[in-house]
């Protein structure tokens, strides 16, 4: 304390000299502060001083909050040593005497700064508020240094470390030793590698975590593999030697997670290879055209479903397969045109057929209608054939003659009369005459 | 906490020391692996070795000792291990060619007389995939091409696993399972493949356009009968008059109005014409 007062005495006149000094040159901001604070500078100086590098706040006026830092405290101080002038002025001014203050005095006042004055201004660091450097500070800073930043941790004993390692490492223990499963999923527990049981969805207790291990898989949600991967064209073999180019997908869960965890190196990609083969195995037992139908299909899924439950059972895979779908079975695309043609043809024929059918339908329905006109008539005639015989035969014959050019001729020597008709008809507009030559062929008669 | 390490600094070294001893001669074995246990060169014992049909559990998987340095522990896998078969082009005794790709399934089940032959299993995997190989190549040399395809697989496939059984026996190994994967043409076979598929479509293509042109012929054909028999029930009640009749319709679309127009020459004796000379 003694130290304090003398290292102030001293800092104090030096201080004020340089104010007066400023004031008369009366230059910059720095200056204007001092002759204002004038009557107080010694006190300031003296709280700033003491403030400055071990932060009595706590005992001193305003600052209680603010540790260590000199320039807030006598900028607070500036105000309320009562000189109301620009506030704004005065801050920038008092702190510039405050960092001054603090620097300069650092120099000089180095051998007592280990007594007191810098361990506490420390203690504003992380260090200080997890540690307890309370020994030390104690004997240094008195009441003064001590107060604020330890005062939770220092009570308890020696040191947090310990206790916050063991709660830890509870902690740890707890949780590898809790288990909370999501429907559909199940973990396997193994006690130093040793298989122990399979524990089930829901809440569960083990060992903690080195003693026992648990591997949790979910073992309800199907997993579908897709082959081949890819947009490839995958041209497999029909029994017929033909090729049929086929994707399919295969679903499958965990049915017994013992077994799908410890019998298989590689459970997922025997899934795939053991599918692979069955299907090559079905479709080497169908036809190219069974391949393609809708029927032969859904019998080769069902078969290769079977076959291959029946394979990854005899491995014991611990595999439960719940559907095989083939996406796509095409014949491959360099015949797909000739296969095309098929269809065109099949086309055809139902095309040839039709026809044929509507034909078909047309002379028969010409043949009953003829048939039926012709009984109708007969009926009629029948009942008075020789009248109707000779009806019918004259208006045939008037409907024939009506509409031709008509030359009653002897047979005989008719050829010259028939150049002289044509012209005449040709000649004459009205075509529908009729033109009887009688004389010729009366005369032939008479002739003959 | 200082005074602690101070005071027993000779215990915290010891329990060091025994922590650091026991590390090193414990081992673990899980479930999937079995461990042979090497002593100086030989092997001594073996731990969780396969024994057909142990449920899990039962096993002596799970901590065990050794001494560190005098005995080194390898470790094999318990489970089921596969070889792959690089795909190779098989003949047939019909001179065909296939290119086959299988895979088999293997496990270790004599731990001690692996270690002695092959050292790791990935080895076995290596000395087995050339003999699986030729076994297959031998055994599906001997069939047809089509009972490659079908349902002889199954036993070409007995008589290939119990081949690759014996080599493998050799490796302490049990072969068992072998599947051909795939069967596939050979690129320069494709092409004449697809020929083929092509020719026989053609042959369908055509096939059923004759069949669909004998199919409408014989639908006309079959109306045309009906239809005479329709004609005959109908006009052979009366020949004579259908004769008449007939022609009497014949005429009227013969001798009909046409773009051309004709001229009928008439005999003065036609019956049309006998009221003409005399009423």
């Amino acid at each position: 304390m003694t130290a304090n007062g003398d290292a102030i005495s001293r800092a104090g006149p030096g201080i004020a000299k340089d104010s007066a000094q400023d004031s008369v040159s009366g230059a910059t901001s720095g200056p204007l502060s001092r002759p204002l604070a004038g009557p107080y500078a010694g006190d300031v100086l003296a709280m700033t001083g003491r403030k400055s590098p071990w932060g009595s706040d706590s005992e001193g006026e305003n600052g209680a909050s603010q540790p260590g830092s000199g320039s807030a405290s006598s900028g607070s101080d500036g105000p309320d040593s009562g000189d109301d002038k620009d506030a704004s002025d005065k801050g920038p001014n008092d702190k510039g005497t405050g960092d001054k203050d603090a620097g300069e005095p650092r120099g000089p006042r180095n051998p007592w700064l280990p007594s007191g004055s810098t361990p506490p201004r420390r203690p504003a660091s992380i260090e200080d508020i997890f540690r307890s450097r309370d020994p030390r500070r104690t004997n240094g800073g008195g009441g003064l240094g001590g107060g604020f930043p330890n005062l939770p941790r220092r009570a308890d004993g020696k040191s947090w470390l310990p206790l916050g390692i063991g709660v830890a490492v509870l902690a740890m223990l707890a949780t590898s030793s809790v288990h909370a499963l999501n429907p559909g999923e199940q973990g396997i527990v193994t006690r130093f590698g040793h298989f122990s049981r399979v524990i089930d969805h829901g809440l569960s207790l083990t060992l903690p975590w080195p003693i026992e291990q648990v591997e949790v898989t979910d073992v309800r949600s199907f997993a579908v593999d897709t082959i081949p991967d890819g947009d490839g064209e995958k041209l497999m073999l029909t029994g017929d030697r033909n090729l049929v180019d086929l994707s399919y997908q295969v679903r499958w869960n965990i049915k017994d997670l013992k077994d799908y965890s410890y019998r298989l190196t590689d459970p997922k990609g025997t899934v795939r290879e053991v599918a692979e083969a069955a299907m090559r195995a079905s479709i080497g037992q169908i036809s190219l055209n069974d391949a393609l139908s809708g029927a032969g299909r859904a019998r080769v899924e069902q078969d290769v479903r079977e076959r291959t439950q029946r394979i990854l059972d005899y491995y014991r895979a611990g595999v439960s397969i719940q559907g095989v779908e083939i996406k796509k079975a095409d014949p491959p695309s360099k015949t797909r045109a000739a296969f095309d043609q098929v269809n065109v043809a099949q086309q055809e024929a139902d095309r040839d057929r039709s026809n044929a059918r509507a034909t078909a339908q047309q002379v028969l329905a010409r043949a009953e209608g003829e048939a039926t006109a012709f009984n109708k008539v007969y009926e009629e005639y029948k009942l008075a054939p020789e009248v109707t015989k000779r009806r019918m035969y004259y208006e045939t014959m008037e409907h024939v003659i009506s509409q031709n050019d008509t030359v009653v001729a002897e047979p005989k020597n008719m050829n010259t009369y028939l150049p002289i008709s044509e012209t005449k008809r040709r000649g004459d507009p009205p075509s529908g005459d009729i033109t009887v030559t009688a004389g010729p062929a009366t005369a032939q008669q008479g002739g003959q | 906490m200082g005074n602690f390490w101070q005071d027993y600094k000779g215990a915290w070294v010891a329990a060091g020391v025994a922590v650091v001893g026991a590390l090193l001669s414990v081992i673990v074995v899980p479930e999937t692996e079995q461990v042979v246990i090497v002593r100086s060169g030989s092997p001594n014992r073996v731990y969780n070795a396969y024994v057909p049909g142990a449920p899990f559990g039962t096993t002596d998987a799970g901590i065990h000792w050794r001494i560190p340095g005098y005995e080194r522990a390898i470790r094999i896998d318990k489970r089921l291990l596969s070889v792959d078969m690089q795909q190779e082009q098989v003949l047939s005794t019909d001179q065909l060619r296939l290119n086959v790709d299988a895979f088999a399934r293997y496990r270790i089940v004599d731990p001690v007389k692996m270690v002695q032959t092959a050292q790791t299993a990935e080895r076995v995997t290596e000395q087995l995939q050339p003999i699986l190989s030729s076994v297959v190549r031998q055994e599906l040399g001997k069939r047809t091409f089509q009972s490659l395809l079908t349902a002889e697989r199954g036993e070409a496939m007995a008589h290939i696993r119990d081949g690759l059984d014996r080599e493998a026996r050799e490796y302490g190994a049990q072969v068992v399972d072998v599947r051909i994967k795939r069967a596939d043409l050979p690129e320069s076979a494709l092409e004449s493949a697809f020929a083929r598929m092509q020719a026989a479509r053609q042959e369908e293509a055509k096939t059923i356009t004759a069949q669909g042109q004998k199919d409408a012929q014989i639908i006309r054909a079959d109306a045309e009968a009906q239809a005479a028999r329709v004609y005959a029930d109908a006009f052979g009640k009366d020949a004579k008059f259908y004769d008449f009749y007939r022609a009497m319709q014949s005429y009227s679309v013969s001798f009909a109005k046409g773009d051309g127009g004709k001229t009928i020459l008439l005999s003065p004796d036609n019956a049309y014409l006998q009221h003409f000379r005399e009423p």
